[in-house]
């Protein structure tokens, strides 16, 4: 079992032949997701790798082959409009790589998703992408440190969720999904919707949340982890000793007040009965302090 | 991305926000040139840095105060003449202070009253925030804390914009009569405007001013950008200072590397901007100081390690270096062959630890371990972690 994509997953990719649209596509499919369409306006008619077909628009991609998913690769001058397109196509989720978008573009995405009636979800943009072990990997993720099993794992950052996933692996445990949310300051789904997602799936026994300085969307999670999550959760916050007010790589890692420091997240963590690991490579062992198997 | 106060006030003008008649000069013979658009008569001599409390810091030589109100031109001379090219320090700059390379000379203007105006984006809403309040000129974070009724908020939805019945709730709120409400409304307006045209992250103006003849005016300006939307913006690219910024972090920024400087004596070389958050975090939890964040991202090259390499070693401060990297689409044997690579132009006379995970692990090790350079290689973070601050404590 697992969250959002498995191995029905049909997806199309948005910019898929582009330098990095082109390889990780290439990546995904050897991993055995199902990729069925790419969308490059201009290069509708042509096959991508001579086995994908590539449409103008994403409303013909989906129309011939039945894409449910889409990636995005899109240079970020334009990826917030193909994240518009596929919203507008009422594709259930899409997957936004994507690093670099102006803040002013998502948040119109991110108004437009709020809109009454949208089915869409959106994971990211400015993240690693989704995986389902053995399943359906999309993103930029290494495939083979991955296992299938029930951790689920929710991260802003990429190479530190590889991080967390491999220590998972390396303990002869596996996860369920593993989901990349962004390192933006507004993205599409937050740590709380992801934690919401793991509860109420029947695959994932535990979770690791991972977090980091600037924004309040740890803490939000963590509120509702103490009132309503009914598995055991590990986290960790990076960022302790990064300076106030300097933007670290992330453009959403940032500290501008009291409330958005590690120190207030990683006591809300506490707070909720969370087990908060002491350094980066605690993180799985945090969580087999917590979850009596 | 900063700018300076004479800078955001020349686009406020652009915009048509009032400001008064402002001049900004660079050298002793520019004062002067600034000086002769002035009569005698009280102006203000403000010292241009990217960093706050500037009034009240105080000079590396003990002079005292970024900024000055003198009663006549040849006084306004002489305080250039103390400030310019002196290093300020206030209580945003830390203690190294920043040099004062631009002074701005503008009009004293007789106060009324002080407010506080701001934009900003709120991440929790996507919306951007318009915060007001009676209580100008003081810190914002201060009066949230002692006086959170005397603060006004309006949330403007990026698909509607600033409409008018927001801004007469802050204008009616900050107490303003007839044809002022009139002219704040006109002035928020293209305040707005040029927030949004510029893809500003956020503007303020603390102290927004009513003068002694009813005028408003903004009497500082602070605006700072969205650095994934410069690419539209070359007018905005053009206002970067690179005085304002740590020379390694100019040079850091030509190769596409996130870098910033810190205090420490560890420097780290990490792929990702989590993990080298959490890099800096697990030195510091086994007792030892983060020299720098350093994100080589996803897919470097052996001439980016190479210039990491260089632009961490060109740091006096730092004794010893913690190389993490968790290969995904970065093979680690890349990774081994930047860093022999580096050694070949640089030379390597401080402890080096190197911890590779993930693709291609087996071969980038071997091919450290085959270089015959002096590198410790580590199998975990707190195994890297540890080993660096022993041997950067045993050398010292």
């Amino acid at each position: 079992m697992s969250v959002l994509v498995d191995k029905n997953t049909r997806v199309v990719v948005q910019g898929i032949t582009g330098n990095a649209g082109s390889f990780h596509a290439k990546q995904c499919l050897e991993y055995g997701t199902q990729i069925v369409a790419g969308v490059t306006p201009g290069k509708g008619g042509t096959m991508w790798e001579g086995k994908v077909p590539v449409f103008d628009t994403l409303a013909e991609a989906i129309k011939q082959t039945g894409a449910n998913t889409s990636a995005i690769f899109v240079p970020p001058p334009f990826a917030a409009d193909s994240i518009l397109e596929a919203i507008e196509e009422k594709l259930g989720l899409v997957v936004c790589i994507t690093e670099g978008i102006p803040v002013r573009d998502m948040m119109e995405v991110r108004r437009r998703l709020n809109f009454g009636g949208t089915r869409t979800r959106l994971i990211g943009p400015n993240c690693p992408g989704i995986i389902t072990p053995g399943e359906c990997k999309i993103g930029i993720m290494p495939g083979y440190i991955h296992r299938p099993g029930t951790v689920g794992i929710v991260s802003r950052s990429g190479t530190l969720t590889y991080e967390a996933v491999w220590q998972v692996t390396q303990k002869g445990l596996g996860q369920s999904t593993c989901i990349g949310i962004g390192g933006d300051p507004i993205n599409g789904t937050s740590h709380l919707d992801a934690i919401k997602l793991f509860n109420d799936d029947p695959g994932t026994e535990a979770i690791i949340m991972i977090g980091e300085i600037g924004g309040t969307a740890e803490v939000e999670a963590a509120r509702w982890i103490k009132d309503n999550c009914k598995k055991p959760v590990a986290g960790f916050i990076a960022g302790a000793t990064a300076p106030a007010g300097r933007r670290m790589g992330h453009a959403g890692a940032i500290v501008g007040g009291a409330e958005d420091t590690a120190a207030a997240k990683i006591a809300a963590f506490k707070d909720a009965g969370i087990e908060v690991a002491a350094t980066p490579s605690d993180m799985a062992s945090a969580l087999l302090r917590v979850w009596k198997r | 991305m900063n700018i300076h106060e004479y800078q955001a006030k020349r686009l406020f003008k652009e915009y048509g926000i009032p400001v008064s008649k402002g001049y900004a000069a660079q050298s002793m013979r520019e004062c002067e040139t600034a000086l002769a658009h002035f009569t005698d008569g009280p102006l203000v001599v403000k010292s241009q840095i990217h960093a706050g409390g500037r009034g009240k810091g105080t000079f590396a030589d003990g002079f005292k105060g970024g900024v000055h109100v003198v009663k006549t031109r040849d006084a306004g001379l002489e305080v250039a003449r103390r400030m310019l090219g002196n290093t300020l320090v206030t209580k945003q700059t830390g203690p190294a202070g920043r040099k004062v390379q631009t002074l701005f000379f503008t009009d004293a203007v007789k106060i009324k009253k002080e407010y506080y105006l701001a934009m900003l984006v709120d991440r929790a809403t996507s919306s951007t925030m318009i915060i007001a309040s009676t209580e100008g000129g003081m810190d914002i974070e201060e009066v949230a804390r002692t006086a959170p009724d005397k603060i006004i908020k309006v949330s403007v939805p990026p698909t509607m914009g600033l409409r008018h019945h927001q801004c007469r709730k802050l204008a009616f709120g900050l107490g303003f009569k007839g044809d002022q409400v009139r002219e704040f409304a006109r002035i928020l307006t293209a305040l707005y405007k040029l927030y949004w045209e510029k893809n500003a992250m956020m503007v303020e103006i603390n102290p927004f001013i009513e003068t002694e003849d009813g005028q408003f005016q903004a009497l500082d300006a602070k605006v700072s950008f969205d650095d994934n939307a410069l690419f539209a913006h070359p007018e905005i690219q053009q206002l970067r200072d690179l005085n304002e910024e740590d020379p390694k972090e100019i040079e850091a920024s030509k190769f596409s590397l996130n870098y910033i400087a810190l205090d420490g004596n560890i420097a780290c070389l990490v792929n990702g901007a989590g993990l080298a958050m959490a890099t800096m975090d697990i030195i510091k939890h086994y007792g030892g100081e983060p020299a720098n964040f350093l994100d080589v991202g996803g897919g470097a090259n052996e001439e980016q390690v190479t210039a990491a390499f260089r632009i961490i070693l060109s740091d006096a401060n730092v004794k010893g270096i913690l190389v993490n990297i968790f290969g995904g689409i970065m093979k680690c044997d890349i990774i081994a062959r930047g860093i022999i690579g580096a050694m070949r132009n640089v030379q390597l006379d401080r402890p080096l630890v190197v911890r590779l995970e993930g693709t291609n692990v087996e071969l980038g090790q071997k091919l450290l371990s085959e270089s015959g350079l002096p590198v410790v290689t580590a199998s975990t973070l707190s195994d890297a972690a540890e080993k660096i601050v022993a041997l950067v404590k045993k050398a010292s």
